[in-house]
């Protein structure tokens, strides 16, 4: 590395670090996303239906998360109700 | 049987048919029987690269067909007895390679080679699946670059799950990581991403590092696979990787950048 490197690197700092560590992010979630059962977005959309048969929730009102390590599975669901007002 | 290797990457232009080139004249060069096949139906190039492009009359897809035979559509290389080149067709589209088509040539060529390269197109559409699906190896190609690692990664996960191999329950596909247009230069002020730093997000097995270098760029304009190049770092980078993949247990070379004077060093280059 150069005398004038030492400032060039001031400038530009170490870009390649911060593309790493988007990379880590990235790379991770896609991974995450590959291993997930190809049944989630169906699932997800059924619970929706039967959910608006009796409540009136939003389209994003039902999440599904999946996680996986080494010796389990996890299927989380979260479905957010309106406030009481909205209630049929 | 011969073994079949696949030279893949997702994004384009990331060194899949310099690679592929380079992978087949290596080995032939070591005297095996090798066959090397363009799967970039409608975009071919390896005839170019392999400098062969006048010598084509029938290709892959006239083969798959029944309009010729492989003996006929076969080029043998001019400088490498043991090397042979199958062109793609420029004027069919991708949907004329069908699994069953591939796997009988394949499976004909496999009687009497050593090796099959499979120089893949870029993306994860069906030539790209075609050339992964009856692989026993992977050589993914990768330039240090956000774009270029991510689509490798992408590229795992479905040979992983998109072959022969994965749906017959057998061994799964060997994957290789070929790091390509390397500048230790660049690594060095922090402006590109390092071996290690590839390797840590990937974690494949690294079968080689090819710097970034003009010779490559020469040997496409002249139509010699640059690992003829044995005079430049990216001729003997390649001749390492095949090496490698032979089982020789090699160090990389080429990772740092060459010292320079005094003068240089100091006012940086």
């Amino acid at each position: 590395m150069g005398l004038l490197d030492v400032f060039r690197s001031n400038r530009n700092k170490g870009s390649a670090s911060v593309a790493k560590e988007r990379l880590q992010i990235l790379v991770a979630h896609d991974r995450a996303f590959r291993n997930r059962p190809s049944y989630l977005p169906k699932l997800q959309q059924e619970i929706l239906e039967v959910i608006r048969k009796y409540v009136e929730v939003d389209l994003d009102a039902v999440s599904v998360n999946y996680e996986q390590d080494d010796e389990q599975e996890f299927l989380e669901l979260n479905i957010v109700l309106p406030d009481a007002a909205g209630r049929g | 049987m011969a073994r079949i290797i696949v030279i893949t990457s997702g994004k384009g232009g990331v060194g899949k048919t310099t690679t592929a080139a380079a992978m087949a004249m290596g080995l032939a060069q070591r005297g095996h029987r090798t066959v090397v096949i363009d799967f970039d139906v409608g975009l071919r190039n390896l005839d170019l690269i392999m400098g062969c492009e006048r010598r084509v009359v029938y290709d892959f897809v006239n083969v798959i067909n029944g309009e010729a035979n492989l003996n006929q559509a076969l080029i043998r290389d001019k400088r490498c007895d043991s090397l042979y080149v199958l062109p793609a067709s420029q004027t069919r589209d991708k949907d004329a390679l069908t699994q069953e088509g591939v796997g009988k040539v394949l499976e004909d060529l496999g009687k009497g080679h050593d090796y099959i390269v499979c120089d893949s197109p870029a993306g994860i559409e069906h030539g790209a699946t075609m050339a992964m699906y009856f692989a026993d190896d992977a050589v993914v190609v990768t330039n240090p670059e956000v774009s270029s690692v991510r689509d490798s990664d992408r590229m795992l996960g479905i040979l992983a799950s998109k072959s022969r191999r994965a749906e017959e329950g057998g061994e799964p596909i060997k994957e290789h990581l070929l790091l390509t247009r390397y500048s230790p230069a660049r690594v060095e002020r922090g402006e590109m991403l390092s071996v290690d730093d590839v390797q840590e997000i990937l974690s494949l097995n690294l079968l080689g590092v090819i710097p970034e270098s003009q010779a490559v760029l020469n040997a496409s304009n002249a139509g010699i696979p640059v690992v003829l190049d044995n005079e430049s770092t990216a001729g003997m980078a390649y001749n390492d990787m095949v090496s490698r993949y032979l089982g020789e247990d090699l160090p990389m070379r080429f990772l740092e950048e060459e010292r320079k004077g005094i003068f240089s060093r100091i006012f940086g280059g």
